[in-house]
């Protein structure tokens, strides 16, 4: 109980001060995570969408495996996109290891297939209900991933949310091709590691508080923004 | 040009059972005409077929235009409408966003279908909300907003009370006057005796009889509709 109390105190101190490390590595933490939800929702949300829509030869294979790799462990993602991004391996040349833009490749990998297969669930739904109108009024496969995409705006943020929630906690790829350097790829869980395997747990706890306090206010600034859950809107 | 459709021995099979045909038949290119049926009787397939969404299993159906112009001037509205869950403004301008319509064009027809179709009042309200009779009236306002040239109706007034069906029969009386071709399924015989130019009698799938309104009520050719017409069950 002892260092629980300890890290509300040590979160406490943290933000009344505005320790500035702690804020560097929370923004860092955010750019991140954002950064790679965009990218990845841009890829899987009108992915999982036309998935919902088209009937190809191998489409169950593809929503299987699309299922199946939203539990990609992230110490593998991390592993991969180590070995490619290293000096000797194919883009070694960009020099991106131990770079932010190095976690954001990491985490969007991880986390388009997991928004790719919620969005193609919903949308699925969705479908079977405008399937018939859709087709009557010769809609192109472009007007239907929209208007799809439109309508089941909300089930959309859910994906993204979950997606988001993936990422902002993720921490076995961004320690791997990050590397938790100060002041240049530190971020909240990587910290959080780090100040537990040296011992500081009241820190470790302090900077956790935090990272569960931002994931709730993403949550809640994305809702706000877009106006869910209130009467007489979807 | 009005439109004309033909069907030859046109045939619809799923998995191995025969729903509708072989068909032969020609559509006229002005009225309003009446599928009478049974349940099961394959109406709803051969305004599909003719839509130009059920796939034949053999034979064919021509419209005497291209295919695009066939499918651009033609509008279905379903059994059960099928709402998109946005407002009643935005479900009347989606058929006519989807064809790029200028935003004056779409402002100014979407207020005048909304007060044909008696839902002016409504237009900011969440489609997904209305009474199962605004959502069929706006369906058939949402059908109509192009101007199609040819409109199908799967039972439109299924489960409405007399109200919403005049006012149902209201818009298409005038939307035939406008030089609309409307193809419709009914179950109710008063609605088809008030509508119908002239009637296709389907049975187990085949074509029983087609012919003008009147002559149909008043002395159908064959013992099968004679029955239907006086009100007996015919299987």
């Amino acid at each position: 109980m002892n260092d629980i109390w300890a890290g509300l105190e040590a979160a406490f101190w943290l933000i009344v001060t505005l320790d500035p490390d702690l804020l560097e590595i929370t923004l860092r933490s955010l750019y991140v995570s954002l950064t790679a939800l965009v990218i990845a929702s841009a890829i899987a949300l009108p992915f999982g969408s036309w998935l919902a829509i088209r009937r190809f030869k191998y489409r169950r294979a593809t929503i299987a495996v699309l299922n199946a790799l939203m539990g990609l462990p992230p110490v593998v993602v991390g592993l991969i996109v180590f070995l490619l991004l290293s000096r000797s391996g194919p883009f070694g040349i960009l020099g991106l290891l131990f770079t932010p833009t190095a976690m954001i490749i990491a985490q969007v990998i991880i986390i388009t297939p997991l928004i790719a297969s919620i969005t193609h669930q919903a949308m699925r739904e969705l479908w079977a209900e405008y399937h018939d109108l859709l087709i009557s009024l010769n809609t192109s496969n472009w007007q239907r991933v929209t208007t799809l995409i439109v309508d089941g705006r909300r089930a959309l943020l859910t994906a993204s949310l979950a997606g988001f929630g993936r990422a902002i906690g993720e921490v076995g790829a961004i320690m791997i091709v990050g590397g938790n350097i100060e002041h240049a790829t530190r971020v909240l869980t990587t910290a959080i590691a780090l100040e537990t395997g040296k011992g500081d747990f009241a820190l470790a706890l302090g900077l956790g508080f935090v990272l569960i306090t931002l994931a709730l206010l993403v949550n809640f600034a994305i809702h706000a923004l877009s106006r869910t859950e209130r009467e007489g809107r979807w | 040009m009005a439109m004309t459709a033909t069907l030859r021995e046109a045939l619809v099979k799923r998995r191995g059972k025969r729903i509708l045909g072989p068909v032969t038949c020609d559509l006229t290119p002005e009225g309003i005409t009446i599928v009478l049926g049974p349940n099961g009787a394959g109406k709803t397939t051969l305004l599909k077929v003719l839509h130009g969404v059920e796939r034949l299993t053999d034979g064919t159906v021509a419209w005497n235009v291209s295919p695009e112009e066939a499918h651009t001037s033609q509008a279905y509205v379903f059994q059960s409408p099928i709402m998109l869950r946005r407002s009643v403004r935005q479900n009347l301008a989606y058929p006519l966003q989807l064809i790029r319509a200028g935003k004056a064009e779409i402002a100014e027809r979407t207020a005048h279908w909304a007060t044909r179709i008696g839902l002016a009042d409504a237009l900011d309200r969440p489609a997904t909300r209305l009474s199962g009779g605004e959502k069929q009236k706006l369906a058939l306002g949402r059908a109509l907003i192009r101007k199609p040239k040819v409109l199908f109706l799967d039972e439109p007034c299924a489960n409405l009370d007399g109200r919403a069906t005049r006012e149902i029969e209201a818009v298409l009386q005038e939307a035939h006057r406008e030089g609309t071709r409307i193809i419709m399924t009914t179950h109710d015989l008063g609605q088809a005796r008030r509508l119908a130019s002239d009637v296709i009698f389907l049975l187990k799938g085949h074509l029983h009889e087609q012919s003008k309104g009147d002559a149909f009520f008043a002395g159908p050719a064959t013992a099968e509709a004679r029955a239907f017409v006086k009100g007996d069950i015919v299987e």
